[in-house]
């Protein structure tokens, strides 16, 4: 009967009452707009590009780039084309994003839970730093690290002398190069077994534990095997390893490694400053797990640094990645503020020097906006895949 | 008591006198510094590790800033001091930093623009004051207006018009955020309802915009905008120099405003929708009317740290040419007239006190709003 009585009407009516009629018209409009944007663009474009002279293929990747950068993870040199100083710049970024994240994840944590330490100094001290750090724009953070900090340490002939030949002068900081010898790739490999180990160890252990009950020392096992086989193969082959001290020859450091104050800048900066947001994710998501858990935790025996481990970081760790994630896709996207202190990223090199030289905006800024688009998809993939690791099962 | 007739009381009637609370209870300094200081032992290290630090950073804050600073003289005095800040050259460029190279003549403009948004914002963020939606209607639309008029200038009605190049400063930094704010609050709205339509073609350009430009740092925003939007026009449509980050920023900025106010969207409970529709209401009716009023309200705290992140971010539009605050600062600092051993230092540290006024004031605004609202869903 009800179904006689609900059966839609079967004769469709075109009429601008319909809603998915006027939906339809609309999407229509909305597409012939943008069509008509998109054309109107690319026949302007092209039309300027050829007035100005600009290129309009991708033909310059494969020309001699003819400047030179100092700070290279790869190789390169005045010779090379300017495909190879895209690659220069893209490894730079993310060389710095990488060790910044690191920085900025140990000294995030360390603050947000300063910050609800029970001491009141402690948690004053922590407050303090990420009301100031977070309410001060990142650029004005570099320029201080870089023109007010580290530009004003003394010339390289009065550097600061640090214990182990370490430098410290206006042109960075100079550490002793290591140098190693036949064999030291045989303590590698003892590093990488004893990691397989401890992945196996790990699982086992795991299993072991779901079986009686017992749980078996991971941790110190782990430690014990990935600190004592690289050392006792290290010993074994004799020390393949040798420091060469820098040495001052006329008015600059030879030998040693150089950690340039442009990349010290834009790491600290980086760090500092993404500290302050993680420390206030941290915050929240520990205060976020609500205290019953902590006192059920107690009530069934637990000890405070097993309530912690096992209750508290789980959940509130469920909280925190995917904010954590987006800080650490904001630093990477802040790294490009390199260009204002000259260290050699992706924007300083591409977007900056080679843009100019080719006059091909419209291909480099294409390539540079696919590449940080690129980072964050496949981050953002990465951290979900963690978060669906981490992710509560809900009843 | 009317019993006491009627039974024996079995209460003596004198009272005994209250006893003292238990020490420990009523929170005495001594006990509040145990407590909070020294529970433990690590935590009696820790106060103390911590008290070293923060007295030294406090004592070279103060002696840099007050003690040691010079405060009056000029060049000479600050050339002598290497050890604490010169204010003399934050007064003597003190207008350079406000204003850039906007004429001497003209700058009671800059100041009346100023003092109407100031009036306008105040008005807007007030919670008692009467008629917000005026205020609100007054700044998106007819503040725009006025404010391009008495910077710029129109020749008609005597006010010269001043060349963009000569703007700079702090004009330049509340120029940027203002009209970064004033258009990337509807773009944001707009973008938010078409990422939440039903039109698949509506979403998808929605999704693609707000997810590519989230994707991106916003120097490579403003550069596509300094050196790809003469390309995309005509020359006689190319945009002003200053016209075009101002583009890049709200353009940017709606994205990230478009996610706070999907957010706010999402939080309105799904019969409020159903309930306009019932009622036959229509799409733009029921958003305007009934859901946006109150997604827009919960969300005030996220408009606002979005808006402190624009704020920060107006520093980047240097890297394009244009005269910010900051920039403003770096050209001063490195005067050679007043090359003095602190002249960066000093110019920095006035610089971050001026962002952390403008920055903390905020985040303190969308706080206290914070606990308004939750006071509100409360009762």
């Amino acid at each position: 009967m009800s179904d006689v009585l609900l059966a839609a009407p079967s004769r469709r009516s075109l009429s601008l009452h319909d809603a998915k009629v006027r939906g339809i018209i609309y999407q229509l409009l909305l597409a012939a707009s943008l069509l008509a944007l998109a054309i109107g663009i690319a026949v302007q474009t092209a039309s300027n590009m050829r007035a100005r002279g600009i290129p309009l293929s991708f033909g310059f990747w494969n020309e001699a780039a003819g400047f030179d950068i100092n700070q290279t993870l790869i190789p390169y040199d005045t010779l090379s084309t300017y495909g190879q100083a895209f690659w220069v710049g893209l490894v730079n970024t993310l060389y710095v994003s990488l060790l910044g994240i690191v920085l900025a994840t140990i000294l995030g944590f360390v603050i947000g839970i300063a910050r609800l330490s029970p001491n009141w100094i402690v948690s004053k001290v922590a407050a303090s730093y990420v009301e100031i750090i977070r309410n001060i724009p990142l650029l004005l953070q570099l320029l201080f690290w870089y023109n007010a900090v580290l530009k004003t340490l003394p010339a390289p002939r009065a550097s600061i002398e640090l214990p182990g030949g370490i430098y410290l002068n206006n042109r960075g900081l100079i550490i002793p190069e290591i140098q190693l010898y036949a064999g030291a790739g045989s303590v590698g490999l003892a590093f990488l077994a004893a990691s397989i180990f401890s992945v196996a160890f790990w699982s086992y252990a795991r299993r072991a534990r779901d079986r009686t009950g017992k749980q078996l020392p991971v941790l110190w096992v782990s430690l014990a095997a990935l600190i004592g086989l690289p050392l006792i193969v290290f010993l074994l082959v004799g020390s393949p390893v040798s420091f060469v001290t820098p040495e001052l020859k006329g008015f600059n450091y030879r030998g040693g490694h150089q950690l340039y104050p442009e990349f010290a800048a834009l790491l600290i900066g980086l760090s500092v400053y993404t500290a302050s947001f993680i420390a206030e994710i941290v915050r929240s998501g520990i205060q976020a797990v609500p205290k019953g858990q902590t006192e059920a935790a107690h009530a069934l025996g637990l000890a405070p640094g097993k309530t912690l481990r096992l209750v508290i970081v789980p959940q509130a760790l469920r909280i925190i990645i995917p904010p954590l994630t987006s800080q650490y896709l904001n630093l990477t996207k802040n790294s490009s503020l390199a260009v204002f202190i000259g260290y050699p990223d992706l924007v300083q090199i591409f977007a900056g020097t080679v843009l100019n030289q080719t006059g091909a905006a419209v291909q480099v800024m294409a390539i540079t906006l696919s590449v940080y688009l690129a980072i964050s998809l496949v981050m953002s993939m990465a951290m979900n895949a963690f978060n669906q690791r981490f992710a509560i099962v809900e009843r | 008591m009317s019993g006491q007739s009627l039974h024996p009381p079995l209460v003596s009637a004198p009272l005994l006198p209250p006893m003292a609370p238990p020490s420990g209870i009523r929170p005495s300094p001594a006990t509040w510094i145990r407590k909070n200081l020294f529970s433990t032992p690590f935590s009696g290290v820790l106060t103390i590790c911590f008290a070293i630090l923060a007295a030294w950073l406090l004592h070279q804050l103060v002696s840099f800033a007050v003690l040691d600073a010079v405060w009056a003289g000029g060049q000479e005095e600050c050339r002598a001091n290497p050890d604490g800040a010169c204010w003399p050259f934050i007064v003597e460029k003190f207008d350079y930093l406000r204003y850039g190279a906007y004429p001497v003549s003209e700058r009671w403009r800059v100041d009346l623009t100023m003092a109407i948004g100031a009036v306008l914002i105040v008005w807007l963020l007030w919670k008692r004051a009467p008629r917000r939606n005026v205020a609100a209607l007054l700044f998106f639309v007819a503040y725009p207006a006025v404010a391009f008029v008495l910077l710029r200038g129109v020749a008609s009605l005597d006010l010269p018009v001043i060349d963009t190049v000569l703007w700079g400063g702090l004009l330049i930094t509340l120029l940027m955020s203002i009209v970064g704010i004033v258009f990337s609050l509807p773009l944001g709205v707009l973008l938010a309802l078409g990422r939440r339509s039903e039109l698949p073609l509506v979403k998808a350009v929605c999704v693609t915009f707000i997810e590519v430009v989230r994707g991106v740092p916003f120097i490579t925003v403003l550069f596509m905008a300094n050196f790809m939007m003469p390309l995309f026009v005509p020359d006689y449509l190319t945009p002003d120099r200053l016209l075009r980050p101002l583009i890049a920023i709200a353009l940017f900025s709606s994205a990230y405003m478009a996610e706070v106010v999907r957010a706010g969207l999402q939080a309105i409970p799904k019969g409020q929708y159903e309930a306009a529709k019932a009622l036959g209401v229509s799409y733009f009716t029921m958003m305007r009317l009934i859901v946006l009023p109150q997604a827009l309200t919960i969300v005030i705290p996220g408009i606002v740290s979005t808006f402190i992140g624009l704020f920060k971010d107006t520093t980047l539009v240097a890297i394009v040419g244009i005269a910010d605050f900051l920039r403003a600062v770096e050209t001063a600092r490195v005067d050679p007239n007043w090359a003095g051993p602190t002249i960066s230092s000093t110019g920095y540290l006035f610089a971050g006190l001026v962002y952390w006024i403008f920055c903390f004031g905020m985040s303190r605004y969308s706080q206290s709003m914070e606990r308004a609202l939750a006071r509100g869903h409360k009762s």
